[in-house]
């Protein structure tokens, strides 16, 4: 180190930005031709995944989805908050063609009541957890297996990555609700898990191939090639440097990929072919109220608003946390 | 040529082929971009070697397999008489940590989820017998130190900094393994102007300080010539002329070398009237297919017939060979000959 | 191949004393959620016809806005102009109706960018692409346009013309794509070129040709020229006179060969010196220490005043004003002027 350069160097790093430019100047004369940088960083150490999570905080439409979303995760692990009826107490002699009470909120007759004399804000409250668990699980058993598949696919290529692309482009052949339909059929009874399997079975092509894109685009990367100079092994360049850096557009795909999920599962109750009775689903639900739509529409709108809701959330939570991970889009 | 020793690199007859290939999944072969063709240069103690070139002409993919990021088609890569190009696993990570790069774009080259404790950390990490791990966090603020940022920026990320500092932080990483050679891939290319020469000086006495030898590729020649003792100039993946600075660039003899120093603007409005330029015309050829011969001919002044038959050998010219002029150095052309031009 | 040049529009001829363009005292700000970038802070420079402007400066020195200004082509929002005039032929275009502008700025002022693959539709012909601005502007048909195209491609000397004019920009190589910008750019003969950056971007040897090109046009059409650029060799090589820009203010101005050499600023003198010398092989090069200052936070008084070995307390409060540089007896220096507190001490020693 030569001379002056650390002396010169600890008094203009010890001073923030505004402090060096306002007192003296570092003295010069007696430097030239130092190497010392002025001017140093601003702030404290911000990451990019802070950054991004400062910029969300900002964006009104996050903190709106966030909002609900974090309701409903709170409906479906504890319903009883919400509602004090049982959604499968049924009373015939409450009529279903009451109105609903729209001023007694959170009541049992507020939305109204079913056919069998249910009250609808009961079903629709635990009806939450079918769904919040199904595009959930979905989500997290599709992010784990195609980000797996996507990432050897990507970071190997070759002829690893023509074989995983093949199966991906044969998965991807099979239409995506047809295909759960299908393999749904034949299950006589079938749980959250039976359709959670048929949905991520299908569904972790979508994963892959962001991935895969992600992965080969950031492998091109300096610090790649940098880590791979150091002698650093592969899964060190995989996990330390490749997947931070191409995570942020999958999870951006997943979060609006979760909606997807939930109205996949609406779609295939609704058909019947989704959770069997006794489980409580908007979609089967929403399949039951139709034949009554012209006499009492309640049954049939309730239900099908809240899950509108739901899936708009999770479609901007996504639109806002991409935005937030990509300045480039703004 | 003064006593030098043994060459701490030695680079023999190296070739880098590209294939160029149809088909998804059976691929074949349908010819090969010749990036580096048969190219054979030393690399003593201390010294620091400029190669100079267009893009395009295989400067960089030479930085790639001497850092082994790339593959030889075929050629020797002599490090103290062990050749890397054939080294893998264990003996590979026990040469990389002698052989270390800047890269050329300091936006790319840090891991932006890194903290700058991380990146200039990570080499400890992969040869943990270099550092104690509870002596890491000490040597990476002195390497901090060493490349005038201060430590207490140990915990910032990368795009907190400007270019030059960025930059700084590649060099420490550079650094933190004790290095006998860094390659430089065109270190300040990407820097602002005013920044360039505090970084030219760094790199500068960090050389002296640690004995460092440097390979510094890069297309400015007058920086090339400022750093370099002795400098090649590289064209469409051959080596066009070998020398020391002054021989280059007082005495080229080959006329690539001689039109490329006359291109170069000069910081200078009085000379203008008085320069020469040479003026190639066309562009350089595609190296998926290079011409027959040498591969300069179709742009040069002088090619004639057996331009196009025969390839040049980088050899001392037959003419100059006895003489004691600065012309007396390798380079590849037919004709070579000096010629007075004003340059970098 | 020469095209016609002869000024047809009466009106539009020079008037004596009133610059071909002229920008007066541009200020140019970004809107950023951490508040405003000043990226042009009083700029304020002229061209005549048949004459070569250098704007030197670093990234964020403000130069490539200024130019985007001229052109009209800076994204608003976030940029806003917030103050200034750029009078063509003595007309400000700032406050001009919008049909003239266009006029002024489609015919009169043209502009070469540095990335000419992204500049030029790949989707299109060059030919196309080149007749459409004849086509457009000049009405003329679909084959008229097409020979003219033609025509211009051999102006800018891309061999064999006529069989490429059919080509797409992506099977030319990097100097012709740079030559087709400036044909395409020379279409309408405009009064004014502007050119950021157009060698940046190109190999040195091919560079040459492109400069060498752009400076023979210039001169055949007496066109005034805007060369933005941060690299004082090409400066040297082509500039009649230069504008040197730090934090979005011009610092020094001069004809050419007098700032080479004898810089009137402490910027422009430390730039100068930081280029590798022959003599100074082995020692130190001078580096201007420190880094530029950000936009969101300029410096008080002069701007370089955290990074300049001459710096006084009157550096660091007062703003210098661009003053005429004199001899060390009072006599003028034409052209020259300087933005320190000590022109004097600089260029006189």
């Amino acid at each position: 180190m030569p001379d002056q350069a650390p002396e010169a160097l600890k008094k203009s790093g010890a001073l923030s930005e505004t402090e060096t430019l306002k007192k003296e100047a570092i003295p010069t004369a007696a430097a030239p031709a130092t190497v010392v940088e002025a001017g140093p960083a601003p702030g404290r150490p911000r990451s990019l995944w802070s950054d991004a999570w400062h910029e969300l905080r900002r964006r009104p439409t996050f903190l709106i989805a966030a909002t609900i979303i974090l309701v409903l995760f709170v409906m479906a692990a504890f319903p009883g908050w919400f509602t004090s009826v049982s959604p499968r107490e049924a009373d015939l002699t409450t009529n279903y063609l009451k109105e609903p009470q729209l001023t007694h909120f959170f009541s049992p007759e507020w939305l109204g009541y079913n056919q069998q004399g249910q009250s609808i804000w009961a079903r629709m409250v635990h009806g939450t957890r079918a769904s919040i668990i199904i595009g959930v699980a979905v989500t997290a058993i599709v992010l784990v297996f195609g980000g797996l598949v996507g990432m050897l696919a990507g970071y190997f290529g070759g002829w690893i990555d023509a074989i995983l692309s093949r199966i991906v482009d044969v998965f991807l052949g099979i239409p995506f609700l047809l295909g759960t339909m299908v393999i749904l059929v034949s299950f006589d009874t079938r749980t959250e898990w039976t359709v959670i399997m048929a949905l991520a079975f299908l569904g972790w092509t979508t994963i892959a191939r962001v991935m895969r894109g992600s992965v080969i685009s950031v492998k091109q990367a300096d610090y790649v090639a940098a880590a791979r100079s150091l002698g650093a092994g592969t899964w060190r360049i995989m996990l330390r440097h490749i997947l931070p850096n191409a995570l942020a557009p999958v999870i951006v795909v997943a979060m609006v990929a979760l909606g997807g999920y939930i109205t996949a599962e609406a779609v295939l109750s609704f058909l019947g072919i989704g959770l069997t009775e006794p489980a409580i689903s908007w979609g089967g639900d929403i399949n039951r109220a139709q034949d009554r739509i012209r006499v009492a529409e309640h049954i049939l709108l309730y239900p099908s608003i809240l899950l509108s809701i739901t899936i708009l959330s999770f479609l901007m939570l996504g639109d806002a946390v991409r935005d937030a991970l990509d300045p480039k889009l703004r | 040529m003064a006593d030098r020793g043994e060459p701490i690199l030695q680079v023999r007859n190296l070739v880098k082929h590209f294939p160029l290939t149809q088909g998804i999944l059976f691929k074949r072969q349908v010819g090969a971009v010749k990036a580096v063709d048969d190219v054979s240069f030393e690399l003593y103690q201390g010294e620091t070697l400029g190669i100079v070139g267009e893009s395009g002409c295989g400067k960089s993919t030479v930085a790639k397999l001497l850092m082994r990021l790339e593959q030889p088609t075929a050629g020797q890569i002599l490090y103290k008489g062990e050749d890397i190009a054939r080294l893998s696993g264990r003996a590979l990570k026990a040469v990389r940590r002698n052989i270390q790069m800047v890269f050329q774009d300091p936006y790319t080259s840090l891991n932006p989820r890194m903290t700058v404790g991380d990146i200039i950390g990570e080499p400890f990490d992969i040869h943990p017998e270099v550092a104690p791990k509870g002596d890491r966090r000490r040597k990476v603020r002195e390497l901090l130190d060493v490349v005038g940022l201060n430590p207490e920026y140990i915990n910032r990320y990368p795009h907190q900094f400007s270019g030059g500092q960025r930059q700084r932080i590649g060099i420490a990483r550079g650094l933190a393994l004790n290095p006998e050679i860094i390659v430089c891939d065109e270190p300040v290319s990407a820097l602002d102007v005013s920044v360039q020469a505090q970084v030219i000086n760094l790199m500068e006495r960090l050389q002296d300080e640690f004995e460092l030898s440097y390979l510094f590729i890069a297309h400015d020649l007058s920086i090339v010539r400022h750093i370099s003792d002795r400098v090649a100039v590289m064209y469409l993946g051959k080596l066009a002329e070998v020398g020391t600075d002054a021989q280059i660039y007082d005495h080229p003899t080959h006329p690539y070398t001689q039109a490329l120093l006359s291109a170069v603007p000069q910081p200078d409005p009085a000379a203008r009237a008085t320069r020469e330029r040479i003026i190639l015309t066309g562009d350089v050829p595609s190296p998926a297919n290079p011409p027959s011969g040498c591969r300069f001919r179709t742009r040069c002044w002088k090619a004639q017939d057996k331009c196009a038959k025969e390839v040049p050998l980088l050899a001392v010219p037959e003419r100059y060979r006895d003489s004691d002029s600065g012309a007396r150095h390798a380079s590849a052309c037919h004709f070579a000959e000096e010629k007075d031009i004003v340059h970098a | 191949m020469p095209i016609d040049m002869d000024k047809t529009d009466v009106t539009e001829a020079d008037t004596p004393g009133v610059p071909l363009l002229e920008v007066r005292d541009l200020h140019v700000e970004f809107r950023t959620r951490e508040g405003a970038a000043k990226a042009v802070n009083g700029v304020s420079y002229t061209v005549d016809a048949g004459e070569t402007l250098a704007v030197l400066g670093e990234s964020g020195s403000g130069k490539s806005v200024t130019a985007q200004t001229i052109m009209g082509i800076l994204d608003t929002p976030p940029g806003r102009i917030t103050g200034g005039e750029i009078l063509f032929r003595g007309e400000d275009m700032l406050t001009m109706s919008e049909e003239r502008r266009r006029t002024i700025r489609g015919d009169k002022i043209a502009m070469i960018f540095q990335d000419a693959l992204s500049a030029l539709n790949p989707v299109l012909s060059v030919g196309y692409q080149l007749g459409e601005m004849f086509r457009v502007h000049r009405g003329m048909s679909r084959k008229d346009a097409k020979a003219k195209a033609v025509e211009l491609m051999d102006r800018v000397r891309i061999p064999a013309a006529k069989e490429r004019v059919n080509d797409f920009p992506h099977q030319f190589s990097g100097g012709m794509r740079q030559r087709i910008m400036i044909a395409m750019a020379l279409a309408l003969e405009p009064d004014v070129i502007i050119a950021d950056e157009p060698t940046t971007a190109l190999d040195v040897t091919v560079q040459a040709q492109v400069m060498d090109l752009l400076a023979e046009l210039q001169r055949d059409f007496t066109m005034g020229l805007i060369l933005i650029t941060h690299d004082l060799g090409v400066v040297a090589d082509v500039a009649d006179k230069i504008a040197v820009m730090y934090a979005g203010r011009i610092v020094e101005s001069a004809p050419v060969e007098e700032l080479y050499k004898r810089p009137a600023h402490p910027y422009t003198k430390g730039l100068l010196d930081s280029i590798p010398r022959l003599d100074h092989k082995g020692k130190e090069l001078y580096a201007i220490k420190g880094l530029p200052p950000s936009l969101m936070a300029i410096p008080g008084g002069c701007a370089f005043n955290p990074r300049c070995a001459r710096a006084r307390d009157i550096c660091r409060t007062e703003v210098p004003p661009l003053a005429d540089v004199t001899e060390p007896d009072g006599t003028p220096i034409g052209g020259r002027s300087s933005a320190c507190h000590f022109w004097k001490e600089t260029i006189h020693g």
